[in-house]
């Protein structure tokens, strides 16, 4: 690769690529007598796994076998959001979406779709919705609803080949910003206008952060992006990592002009190996073109990136712990103020943001802040990355506007609850957050509005629970979570969330008292109040939000010692159903303790709960299923 | 070198110093050295770093703390593969405790654990994100989703009849 000394050559590089590309975006008109086909096959984490390597592998082979170099073309993208279809591949121009592509299908997706442009219906989308066949990307009910902004390159283009995102506007507005020498406070401005808040959870205004430390003095300053995304449930940044590197690498560029910072580290998570593979890639690649490095453009401005990994650590997401972490020690907070904006990173100022924050820059400062503004609600502004996992149909990742009620994502583009089963609570921001029960479902969601109802937007995670989740279960899981993720530091956060998981533990197991919900909720205030840092005076939210919607669950576990949801293992009863036992014995022969009885051919048997271990024998052994724990 | 790693590690040694040497003249390159040092040896035995706080001049109670703290790390040896059940929210719903509990059935030893053979570690982890997935599992590089507690007996016999081709 050549270097671009300047604004033009940018501009040139992006002239002869996009002829390349533009028959990936919507609206290209299919010219009938050059059917040349792009197939973009998702090559982040979910589809990988189910083998979309193979599927390339396959596709890439067959083409060279039939000599159609010329007219179809390969390529790997990113995420394209809807894990739960993968493989899944898009074929451009018509941008036919094919879910659960095997190797298998490779010939009659060329025979069919490329050589006689017809569509290989057994492949595409049949909504369960409505039963109708969605063929376009556009069709599907998954992505009607979406406005992608932050992704609005995964899926789209290669993340592996830098001129690809070049050619969608890619670095334009980092060339412009050098070439003019746009003085930082106007692109400061320009930022401060769009209202965008900080993505990786607590919503902290973008633009005055990056004002705040383009204001302290100081040769010497530093850009960071936190791409150690810990929450469970969470996988946005990852994506965008996988999808669109170059966007959160132009972003922190132009951060390291606006602050004055030389040097950028990108603090990344080593149980994420796709992402740093591509992160690796995309730098060594923005470093052949001159996009990194010394004289940048040949505008004299210098931006030194590099990658730090992640050792596995929750606690580093919260920022002063990452600094720590970024120098090599333990990643252990330490109390705010002086904010990193004054003394960061080897005590120097230091700009930290999160990736999905950063991948919105760049269209930002290429569209207007009032345009991103124009998005969203008065609090909010903008899109939202989001998870949608658990028990939901459509697992995957979506963004919409800021606004979008929780009914539409989980309902319109989630695609429900499967099974028919009841929906009970949609879980928000992780440990973080708070469990919003279905009365709720159609609360516009923003920054205010979640915490309003005892959530929080954290970083996006959406794990949907129904009837067989118990809350109160969910609840122990977060604190077995924070209690063990806790940097140990200071008190509150240590022993209070050690004695919260001991009291969970307890109604969990069965030996619950109820003045043990007053005790819950104390100590919930107390770790709030007295914590250092985040995780602490976040760690208590799944316990008092589902103290406050799922009280009754609680208290089904302490007073009636029944797990409504049949979870909480402690309080499970074995029962033989009436209505299915055919009275064959088996039961009875296979238990270890005898604590079946009954007659043979007159149904039915039971079981003596005061002897049953649990143990669950009976269940594996019974021909015709009637016997269940609840 | 009388260390229990044994003679063939001098080779290791060897390899660890070219790694400090790499990385001592940047500032705050520990966790990336220990990160390097354990893909050489596999885990980070108090011989190691004590060697690695010998030569960036650290206290070796700073080492030992990074070590301690972080969960990539581990002091002691590890199977040839890891299979790491990953414990999330959206995997937690969806019934990863079965499948870890069909795992540790399967292979006879308790989460944190090695196998006798030394073929295999398991350890539960933090969500991966692959939550679309879900109940997801890792062995070493390798992603298995969709689980069901039903599919853990031939994933695993993959790696048995693997790991006993490569054994000496």
């Amino acid at each position: 690769m050549k270097k671009l000394k300047s604004l033009d050559d940018l501009r040139k590089l992006q002239e002869e690529t996009y002829q390349a590309i533009k028959l990936r975006l919507s609206g290209t008109p299919l010219e009938e007598n050059l059917p040349l086909y792009h197939i973009l096959v998702c090559s982040g984490t979910g589809c990988t796994s189910s083998r979309s390597h193979q599927v390339r592998a396959r596709l890439e082979e067959e083409i060279r076998k039939r000599r159609l170099g010329e007219r179809v073309k390969v390529f790997k993208t990113g995420c394209f959001g809807f894990c739960k279809m993968g493989p899944v591949m898009v074929v451009h121009p018509d941008r036919t979406f094919y879910i659960h592509v095997q190797p298998e299908d490779v010939d009659e997706i060329l025979d069919s779709h490329m050589a006689h442009g017809k569509v290989v219906e057994r492949l595409l989308y049949h909504s369960p919705r409505t039963g109708q066949l969605q063929r376009t990307m556009d069709e599907i009910d998954f992505f009607r609803k979406q406005l992608r902004i932050a992704l609005r390159n995964c899926g789209v283009i290669n993340p592996e080949d830098i001129t690809e995102y070049i050619a969608l506007d890619g670095y334009r507005a980092l060339g412009e910003i050098l070439t003019r020498r746009t003085p930082p406070q106007e692109i400061i401005e320009e930022v401060k206008k769009s209202g965008l808040r900080g993505r990786g959870g607590a919503g902290f205004p973008t633009g005055l952060k990056w004002e705040y430390a383009a204001g302290y003095p100081g040769d010497t300053k530093y850009v960071l992006c936190n791409a150690d995304e810990g929450d469970p449930g969470a996988f946005m940044d990852r994506s965008i990592l996988e999808g669109d590197p170059h966007s959160v690498l132009e972003a922190m560029i132009i951060a390291g002009y606006c602050i004055g910072a030389r040097q950028g580290y990108i603090y990344v998570r080593a149980e994420y190996p796709i992402a740093v593979q591509r992160l690796e890639i995309a730098i060594d690649q923005a470093r052949q073109l001159g996009l990194l490095g010394d004289n940048i453009l040949g505008s004299g401005f210098a931006f030194h990136l590099d990658i730090r990994l992640g050792a596995g650590a929750f606690v580093c997401g919260e920022e002063t712990a990452l600094i720590q972490s970024v120098m090599g020690l333990r990643g252990e907070p330490r109390p705010r103020p002086p904010f990193p904006a004054e003394v960061g990173l080897w005590e120097k100022p230091t700009l930290n943001n999160n990736v999905e924050t950063f991948a919105n820059i760049p269209v930002i400062l290429r569209r207007g802040g009032e345009w991103y503004a124009g998005i969203g609600t008065p609090d909010s502004k903008g899109t939202k990355v989001f998870a949608l996992a658990g028990q939901i149909v459509n697992t995957g990742l979506i963004e919409v506007p800021m606004g979008t009620t929780l009914r539409e994502i989980i309902y319109d583009i989630g695609g429900g609850i499967p099974e028919g089963r009841a929906f009970k609570a949609v879980q928000t921001g992780g440990p973080s957050g708070g469990s919003i029960p279905a009365a709720h479902l159609d609360t516009r969601i923003d920054f205010k509005s979640l915490a309003e109802i005892g959530s929080m937007m954290g970083s996006g995670g959406l794990i949907v629970m129904d009837e067989t989740d118990c809350m109160v279960d969910i609840a122990r899981f977060y604190l077995e979570f924070t209690q063990d993720e806790s940097c140990g530091k200071c008190v509150p956060c240590r022993v209070g969330t050690k004695r919260l998981l001991e009291i969970l533990e307890r109604i969990t197991a069965g030996k619950g008292e109820m003045e043990d919900l007053q005790l819950l909720e104390d100590l919930c205030h107390d770790i709030k109040d007295a914590s250092l840092c985040g995780l602490g005076q976040t760690a208590p939210n799944p316990v008092l939000s589902t103290l406050e919607y799922f009280r009754h669950e609680y208290i089904a576990h302490i007073k009636e010692k029944r797990c409504p949801a049949g979870v909480c293992h402690g309080l499970l009863r074995v029962i033989i159903s009436d209505e299915k036992c055919i009275a064959c014995g088996i039961c009875a022969r296979i238990c270890p303790v005898n604590a079946i009885s009954g007659e043979r051919k007159k149904p039915p048997y039971h079981i003596h709960q005061d002897i049953c271990i649990k143990c669950g024998a009976c269940i594996a052994k019974c021909p015709v299923e009637a016997i269940y724990k609840r | 070198m009388g260390s229990p790693l044994g003679q063939a590690a001098a080779e290791n040694w060897r390899r660890l110093d070219e790694i400090i040497d790499y990385y001592k003249q940047q500032p705050g390159m520990l966790i990336r050295v220990l990160q390097k040092a354990q893909e050489v040896f596999g885990y980070l035995p108090p011989e190691v770093q004590t060697h690695i706080a010998d030569r960036l001049q650290l206290p070796v109670s700073t080492v030992n703390g990074v070590v301690t703290f972080y969960s990539l790390f581990s002091q002691e040896a590890t199977g040839k593969y890891t299979i790491s059940v990953c414990l999330g929210t959206a995997c937690y719903v969806k019934g990863a405790m079965e499948v870890l509990r069909a795992i540790e059935e399967e292979l006879h030893i308790k989460a944190g654990e090695t196998t006798l053979d030394r073929l295999f570690t398991l350890k539960p982890t933090r969500c991966i994100g692959a939550c679309g997935l879900a109940p997801v599992i890792t062995i070493n590089e390798e992603v298995y989703g969709r689980l069901t507690p039903a599919d853990i007996p031939s994933i695993l016999y993959k790696y048995q009849k693997a790991g006993r081709k490569t054994a000496p």
